[in-house]
């Protein structure tokens, strides 16, 4: 009886396990995949000299930031030095940052992961930079600079999602994408206010506009293209764009709000 | 025997006050802010440091130190229901409720590590609902008034009150897994008003959370019926048995507070509070429709007195139960 009892949980536990592996196939579908961006011919991808630059707008107002409450953890209310939402960072004359602008299509051939390394800092319970954007297989590094503990829980829908602890100040850990996919979206589980977006590509025609608005997506062929612009809030935007050998093709967004 | 109650009564509420973090973990979205298991942070979970439950990891983590309790109580339950009482089934769901807390344990490691699955965390959910009906279960059969009174009540005698009884906790139980499906699928707010949907009676449009939505709103209204048609079937029939109206009213009472508890949730937009409080009295709704299912067909368990049977206890078992184990 007692071996009998023994192998029956045995074995419902097995099932168990059997099903959650299952459910990790059941990978929900990718929500935005760049077409001409993610492509990966063979062929080694042109660079150039054109330019495409521009700015993003805010037109309306946008809801006021809102004061984070860390009281769920002391460590944040001493460390925080920014306790405001980031959800629209706006500037002087309605520029809008934290917008993720890249080249959706027109690009072809395959473009080697840049060496440099991309830093994602937890630091005063934020994460800094809130968005940004790498290419495929280029190392992110993930540092905790807080005296707490953060854990770093990536929720991508076509790369593999991770959920990894970093107890101690100081540790820093190295992550690269497999897949295009924008975006991938972090998150702090113990701190619920931290989050993050990095814009996974294939190719480094991508930028993230600071509180003027502006960005430059420079060395490109050229050729015709599409450029979109992500925000958080607001979603994406895309604009067909044609720039000349050497060129310069300005394009400029503009989000609606209220 | 009468501290062996007391005992599993201490059990229940301790299995009870699990349910309840376990719904303030997903209540807070605070299920991953552990990410490893069995560790906390690569400590040993029980040397964790107090100082640093901060954030999601009060939750999450004071969430395995109360299931390690419970798991510890549960160890102590069926050895001591193995030594000390005379029924066989009862010795079983001893080692039952054992077995169902160990699963639970790998259900609630396994879904952090795979990262909430929605299969995995609904049943964690529904077994941690079945476990807590089985303490309490346990704590009814050991009380002095299940084994010590003869059936005053015959189910054969009410066949209406016979059904409505046992339909109850398996009504239940589905509207439990129906809120559980709602809950780790995202789809608590997919119908944002009360008690209307989108400002209709039924949902103009139709998905997948919209659906489980509403299927749960329509199973609050099937319980709700059972309950009230329960209540009042004994009501106007065994007005004189207080052992079953006594449970019964207070299955209507709670169904009612889970109802508006339930609309409170969507109007407030899952204020978590509110969202955790539905979970427990969903939980102790289970078990008091399943104590009254039990007390209705009490007869069933024959003559329940443990202490009568257990002289001539070695004798039966001599005589069929050579390979039932006792330890």
């Amino acid at each position: 009886m007692r071996h009998r009892t023994l192998w029956i949980i045995v074995s419902l536990a097995a099932i168990v396990v059997a099903g959650a592996c299952n459910s990790r196939s059941d990978v929900p579908p990718v929500s935005i995949i760049p077409e001409g961006g993610g492509a990966a011919a063979n062929a080694i991808g042109e660079t150039g000299t054109s330019t495409v630059s521009g700015s993003i707008t805010l037109q309306g107002t946008p809801p006021a930031a809102e004061t984070i409450r860390m009281n769920s953890d002391p460590v944040c209310v001493k460390a925080a030095t920014n306790t405001e939402t980031e959800y629209y960072v706006v500037g002087d004359g309605g520029g809008l940052g934290n917008v993720f602008v890249y080249v959706k299509e027109g690009l072809s051939g395959s473009y080697p992961a840049s060496t440099e390394t991309v830093t994602l800092d937890q630091q005063g319970c934020r994460y800094t930079p809130h968005v940004f954007g790498v290419q495929v297989g280029q190392t992110v590094q993930i540092t905790n600079s807080d005296p707490t503990l953060h854990n770093i829980h990536a929720t991508p829908a076509m790369n593999a999602e991770f959920n990894t602890g970093q107890p101690i100040q100081g540790m820093s850990m190295e992550r690269t994408f497999d897949e295009v996919e924008v975006m991938v979206p972090f998150k702090c589980d113990v701190h619920g206010w931290m989050n993050a977006y990095v814009g996974v590509l294939s190719h480094p025609y991508f930028a993230t506009t600071g509180p003027d608005g502006a960005f430059d997506l420079s060395s490109l062929p050229a050729g015709n293209y599409v450029v979109a612009a992500w925000h958080e809030m607001l979603g994406e935007q895309t604009q067909n764009v044609t720039v000349g050998d050497g060129a310069t093709a300005e394009v400029s967004f503009t989000f609606t709000v209220g | 025997m009468r501290w062996l109650h007391y005992y599993l009564s201490f059990c229940a509420a301790a299995s009870l006050l699990l349910i309840v973090a376990g719904g303030l973990v997903t209540s807070t979205g605070s299920g991953l802010a552990v990410p490893d298991w069995p560790n906390t942070y690569g400590t040993f979970m029980f040397a964790f440091p107090l100082s640093q439950m901060v954030g999601g990891i009060f939750y999450e983590h004071g969430h395995r130190l109360i299931a390690s309790t419970v798991g510890l109580l549960t160890i102590g339950l069926s050895v001591w229901i193995a030594v000390v009482e005379p029924r066989r089934w009862v010795r079983r769901l001893g080692w039952t409720a054992l077995a169902a807390v160990v699963i639970q344990g790998l259900l609630g490691g396994i879904t952090v590590l795979y990262f909430l699955p929605a299969p995995i965390s609904i049943s964690h959910a529904g077994l941690a609902q079945l476990f807590f009906a089985l303490v309490v279960s346990l704590t009814l059969f050991t009380s002095p008034g299940w084994r010590s009174g003869s059936p005053a009540f015959a189910a054969r005698d009410d066949r209406v009150l016979s059904r409505l009884a046992l339909a109850a906790p398996v009504v239940i139980f589905g509207q439990i897994l129906l809120g559980a499906t709602m809950r780790h699928t995202g789809a608590g707010l997919a119908i944002p008003d009360f008690p209307l949907a989108f400002g209709h009676l039924l949902p103009p449009e139709w998905t997948a959370g919209i659906a489980i939505h509403f299927a749960h709103r329509v199973g609050a209204l099937a319980v709700t019926t059972i309950a009230l048609a329960t209540a009042g079937h004994l009501l106007f029939h065994h007005r004189e048995q207080r052992e079953l109206t006594n449970p019964a009213f207070l299955l209507t009472v709670l169904v009612l507070v889970q109802v508006g508890l339930g609309a409170w949730t969507v109007l407030s937009g899952r204020q978590v509070a509110v969202n955790t409080a539905h979970v427990a009295v969903g939980a102790v709704t289970l078990a008091t429709s399943l104590v009254l299912a039990l007390r209705v067909h009490r007869s069933w368990f024959g003559d329940a007195s443990g202490d009568s049977r257990r002289a001539s206890r070695p004798a039966v078992e001599a005589m069929g139960s050579g390979s039932e184990a006792r330890a």
